[in-house]
């Protein structure tokens, strides 16, 4: 009877992040989130197709602003993100450790390479136009230049295996997504949406305008394919797209999104092989890219 | 000077007849005119330029061409003798073809307006004298009126003025209208009849295509007859796109005015090639209402030659040659 | 038959106009165009061979409706024939140093050049398309992009796509019937470029010179099977765009087939670049340069017979100036010069199939009957081949069919705006997204309005211009992928295997 002395945790209700508000699933309904052996750690909305209606359309909302702004300031806006995680360094680090099975010490060595790769692409917003851009030498009389646009809404699914995934892979996916200027609709990874929808409150508490990133939690097979075929998303990552067949598989994910021709990217050959703690590339940033061209004629 | 800075006479009746009442006025009218984009408008002229005239088309615009040209000498070195040769050779430009049609104008400074007038008695081809101190019209308003009224009054019966580039280009452009205006005046013979006005804007200085447009409704307000694009005595002179901008400026003028008004490139055009895409611009921009020697005229002197040699060919079906048409 | 295509007893010829200064005819020798066999088979590993089925399709001259030669329909036997030889041709292709396979492009790029004349004939023929657009823009377009892509072939590292990109491997190249051998070049060019072999189908209206170009592969010396050429109809298509073993789909034409592509390769790992359709606005602001507007709204709708997928095919003109400029607008088009495509002084030509013509007449008909007022210039056109005037429908809302839907056809939609912000929603508001055009003297006006448009090329004071080191694609439903630049390499390249 010792532990009557001791104080109660207050435990954390877990909600939805969608237009800078943390809503609970239109559903009313929440799921069960297990730790990696299977210990109850917390209940997570079960996000619905109406909920991820809602959300394209904050998303949707978001776009004309945060694609709108500088690049210089996308880039402090995500700066600040960095900062407010590094002060929930040690929250994230029990999260992972919880959501992929490992010991603090390696879950934080995960959270702190999360930071730095956010840190990472803050930076890149001022550069991805000079690197994915082009003065166009044209054979006329003609200023001719090429820059990087973002396509607008697009849908992540959130990495649901492979060394690092559910913090480390979930900024490994979106940072970049929002980096160059869209706005982002996440599904979580089904089984660990923790990091996911602790990473809202983090974004809610940064300078990022509501609407530019929203996290649904819930069934991947739910949330996925409302994605896949909205009219109003432009493009997908299916990282996450683990099921091998049905309406969450990549298959049919990509085939609905080829309904209004999005931009698919495709998960990884073997998802569970990826280890998150690789360098990137510059892939994940300019596959949601649009590259407008603009010519005008010289003369006086 | 000042009443005739009032009204436009070139818009008399017009909703466009205050816009010279004053300098203010006049400058927000001409830069309130559509802007010209350089390369769009050359490439227009240039695809115009690829139209392919043959046949039939040809001997017409050969025909047509010959009539509307203004055979020019204007020489220090020019002689009583050389005008006379060059009337003759207006006259009757290919001596070997009574069908050759004779040329517009003879045109001439205005020492040898009498001289041509003489030269050409009993035709109808007119005498044209350069006036206002051309080509560089650097001198006081009084010498330019009294040039121009000693060609009126030698016989000219067209006065190619030259406008005054400098107060153009520093934004006097109530001076070049008053000054056009005046030399309009000066054209006016004794029987009310008036010498017929054109006026040379020396394009090639004026530099841009906008100045173009502004330097064309400036005269046409003023009451030119006539546009001319050069006086054939500075490095760029006529040229496809500035003649096309002119073309569009007349077009322009009537349909807000009713008031006709004629062009002439001048320098620089010396092919039948050349000839040929000045009229194809004429034919798909203003149309049969300006295909005549009334509305258009090419200021030239080697083209005539070309023109002949290219008709030889055409009646002949051999190639001629410049021993087969005579000098001046 | 609408009334605007009615038809005349007269012979191909120019029609005859009224006027002082009448245009004789100036035409082209057909016989430029070099033979023609009466019936082709596929070019396959470098040597012309018979298909392995019996069907054979017809190509016709459009402004005269005669046939010009058959040609086979490829089976699947055939393209599993075609891409077996891209297949065996990539291993020693790929693995030339990047410096020699730029002199077979350099090469083609100068045969092109010799026998610029041949071809645009012979695309004339085929396609109905005037001879001075083949003659001038091209016949030429196709030597610029091979001379362009044939200089990347040993610069690949440096191209900004990571150290040592590697080509895909197959790429099955589809292409439309507009532009045929500049769409063939735009497609070869770079995959060439890059180390990748190619099996290309052209469209079955205009099958010729790819099979032309085909020959010109055999003067440049080019491997066997580094391009295959395989013709048929959209079976065909179907056939070479599903093959398990393409590693690469590159296809440009309509949205339907583009998205119907996209459904067939999803979940595999062949990379796919889409060139579309589109629906684009032309915005003339109230400060344009007016003259040169007008002119960029006719080459922006009539070019090409407004067979063109970026095709100016809205005008959006400010309220202030639409009367002025639309009577601009109508002078201007009584102007066009409609008729024989081989006469170097046509505007015009022939609509490229009896069934595009069809499809052109069903939407004009429909923008008439939902109450859109129809002006052409009159002008009379010959008595057979397929043929469409040039079109203007003002009054046209949003809502109406010819303000959505791609007429690929001489038609011009009129809306009008007030403001800017109006004029750039209204030109977003269609799923397509390929390019716009804008016309104000007010550089910054060009600017704030190309920021906000939605579309992958945007043409301020000119319209429809190309160049090989232009990117050149569009947003949305219009496909995704660009070609032109150095944009244009990345669709034939591996170019980061990361995943992270």
């Amino acid at each position: 009877m010792s532990d009557v002395s001791l104080r109660l945790d207050v435990l954390k209700t877990y909600k939805l992040y969608v237009g800078g508000k943390f809503p609970r699933s239109e559903s009313g309904r929440v799921y069960e989130v297990t730790d990696s052996k299977g210990q109850w750690l917390a209940n997570a909305p079960l996000g619905t197709r109406k909920d991820t209606r809602d959300a394209v359309v904050a998303a949707r909302a978001a776009v004309k602003g945060w694609s709108g702004t500088t690049a210089y300031n996308r880039g402090q806006v995500l700066y600040r993100v960095a900062e407010m995680l590094q002060g929930r360094r040690e929250q994230f680090a029990a999260e992972v450790a919880a959501a992929e099975g490992l010991g603090v010490k390696k879950a934080a060595a995960l959270v702190d390479a999360a930071i730095d790769r956010w840190v990472w692409y803050a930076g890149w917003t001022d550069k991805v136009a000079q690197v994915a851009g082009n003065a166009n030498p044209v054979a006329g009389p003609y200023f001719n230049l090429s820059t990087p646009e973002p396509t607008g809404v697009v849908g992540v699914l959130a990495p649901q295996a492979g060394h690092g995934f559910s913090f480390l892979g979930l900024v490994s996916v979106l940072a970049p997504v929002i980096a160059t200027g869209n706005t982002a609709v996440v599904a979580a990874a089904a089984e660990a949406p923790l990091p996911a929808l602790s990473l809202g409150e983090v974004l809610a508490t940064s300078d990022l305008p509501g609407g530019v990133v929203n996290v649904l939690s819930g069934r991947t097979a739910d949330i996925a394919p409302t994605l896949a075929s909205h009219q109003d998303v432009n493009g997908l990552d299916l990282t996450g797209a683990v099921h091998q067949d049905g309406p969450g598989s990549p298959a049919a994910l990509e085939a609905a999104a080829a309904e209004t021709l999005k931009r698919v990217l495709r998960p990884a050959a073997d998802p569970a092989a990826a280890d998150w703690t690789q360098a990137p590339g510059t892939k994940r940033l300019t596959s949601f890219l649009e590259t407008k061209t603009v010519w005008h004629p010289m003369g006086i | 000077m000042s009443t005739l800075a009032a009204h436009a006479p070139g818009a008399a009746g017009s909703g466009l007849a205050d816009v010279a009442a004053s300098e203010a006025s006049l400058r927000r009218f001409l830069h309130g005119l559509p802007g010209v984009d350089q390369v769009g408008l050359e490439a227009r002229a240039a695809t115009l330029g690829t139209r392919s005239i043959k046949t039939t088309a040809k001997a017409y615009a050969i025909d047509l061409a010959i009539s509307m040209i203004d055979l020019t000498t204007l020489e220090g070195a020019d002689t009583v003798g050389k005008v006379r040769s060059l009337c003759i050779k207006g006259r009757n430009p290919d001596p070997s073809d009574p069908t050759t049609p004779r040329v517009a104008a003879i045109c001439v400074y205005p020492d040898m307006v009498a001289t041509a007038k003489e030269a050409l008695r009993g035709t109808d081809i007119q005498v044209a004298s350069v006036a206002t101190a051309f080509p560089a019209g650097r001198a006081a308003l009084p010498v330019k009126l009294a040039d121009t009224a000693d060609a009126v009054a030698a016989g000219a019966d067209e006065i190619d003025m030259v406008i005054d580039r400098g107060a153009f280009l520093s934004g006097r452009y109530l001076d070049v209208f008053n000054e056009i205006t005046a030399v309009k005046e000066a054209c006016r013979r004794p029987d009310g009849t008036s010498a017929h006005l054109k006026v040379i804007f020396e394009t090639g200085e004026l530099q841009t295509y906008d100045n173009v447009r502004r330097a064309s409704w400036l005269a046409m307000l003023a009451g030119a007859d006539f546009i001319k694009t050069s006086t054939g005595k500075v490095a760029v002179n006529a040229t496809p796109p500035v003649t096309l901008l002119m073309l569009e400026a007349v077009r322009d003028f009537r349909a807000a005015t009713g008031v006709q008004v004629g062009v002439k490139p001048a320098g620089g055009i010396k092919t039948t090639k050349d000839a040929m895409k000045y009229l194809v611009m004429v034919n798909e921009t203003l149309g049969d209402d300006w295909l005549s020697p009334h509305w258009f005229r090419f200021g030239a002197s080697s083209l005539l030659n070309d023109l002949l040699m290219q008709r030889q060919k055409l009646t002949t079906g051999r190639y001629s040659g410049p021993d087969y048409v005579t000098v001046d | 038959m609408a009334k605007n295509t009615k038809k005349t007893d007269a012979p191909v010829a120019q029609a005859p106009r009224g006027g002082l200064f009448t245009y004789a005819p100036a035409p082209e020798s057909p016989a430029a165009a070099g033979d023609i066999a009466t019936s082709y088979g596929h070019f396959i590993g470098g040597e012309f061979v018979d298909s392995s089925g019996s069907e054979a399709l017809k190509t016709v001259n459009p402004a005269t409706e005669q046939v010009l030669a058959e040609f086979a329909q490829g089976t699947g036997e055939d393209v599993d024939r075609a891409v077996a030889a891209a297949r065996r041709a990539f291993a020693d292709w790929s693995a030339l140093p990047g410096s020699e396979r730029a002199k077979y492009l350099f090469r083609i790029a100068r045969i092109v050049q010799e026998r610029s004349r041949e071809l645009a004939v012979l695309e004339s023929i085929d396609n109905g398309k005037p001879i001075r657009e083949t003659r001038d823009f091209d016949v030429p377009m196709v030597a610029a992009w091979f001379f362009y892509y044939a200089g990347w072939a040993d610069k690949l590292d440096y191209a900004g796509y990571g150290p040592n990109p590697k080509p895909v491997g197959v790429a099955a190249q589809v292409i439309p019937w507009n532009f045929p051998l500049m769409m063939l070049a735009w497609k070869i060019a770079p995959a060439l470029a890059t180390g990748n072999t190619v099996v290309l189908k052209p469209a079955e209206t205009t099958p010729l010179t790819a099979l032309r170009f085909a020959e010109i592969c055999r003067q440049a010396g080019l491997p066997k099977g580094v391009v295959n050429i395989v013709t048929g109809d959209g079976r065909t298509g179907a056939a070479l765009t599903a093959h398990p073993d393409v590693d690469k789909v590159a296809f440009t034409g309509s949205t339907p087939v583009g998205r119907s592509i996209a459904r067939q390769l999803a979940g595999t790992r062949t990379k796919l670049s889409l060139e579309l359709g589109g629906k684009a606005a032309n915005i003339v602001f109230d400060d344009a340069p007016i003259d040169q507007a007008v002119e960029g709204i006719v080459n922006g709708i009539f070019f090409n017979q407004g067979h063109v997928c970026c095709a100016g095919s809205r005008l959006l003109v400010q309220e202030s100036v639409q009367d002025e400029f639309l009577e601009a607008l109508k002078r201007r088009m009584s102007t066009l010069r409609v008729g024989d495509p081989l006469d170097k002084n046509t505007d015009i030509g022939a609509i490229n199939s009896s069934a595009q013509l069809s499809r052109i007449t069903e939407l004009t008909d429909a923008g008439e009957a939902e109450g859109a007022e129809r002006w052409s210039p009159s002008c009379d056109l010959p008595g057979t081949g397929y043929w469409f005037r040039p079109t203007l429908f003002t009054g046209v809302s949003q809502a109406h069919r010819i303000a959505r839907e791609e007429i690929f056809g001489p038609v011009l939609s009129v809306l009008t705006f007030r403001t800017p912000a109006e004029a750039v929603e209204k030109a977003n508001n269609t799923p397509y997204g390929l390019s716009a055009g804008i016309w104000t003297e007010k550089g910054s006006r060009i600017l704030w309005t190309a920021s906000r448009l939605k579309a992958g090329v945007v043409w301020a004071n000119t319209f429809n211009k190309f160049d090989p080191a232009s990117p050149f694609g569009g947003y949305k439903e219009s496909g995704y992928g660009r070609e032109g630049g150095r944009h244009g390499l990345e669709p034939y390249l591996n170019v980061e295997a990361r995943d992270v």
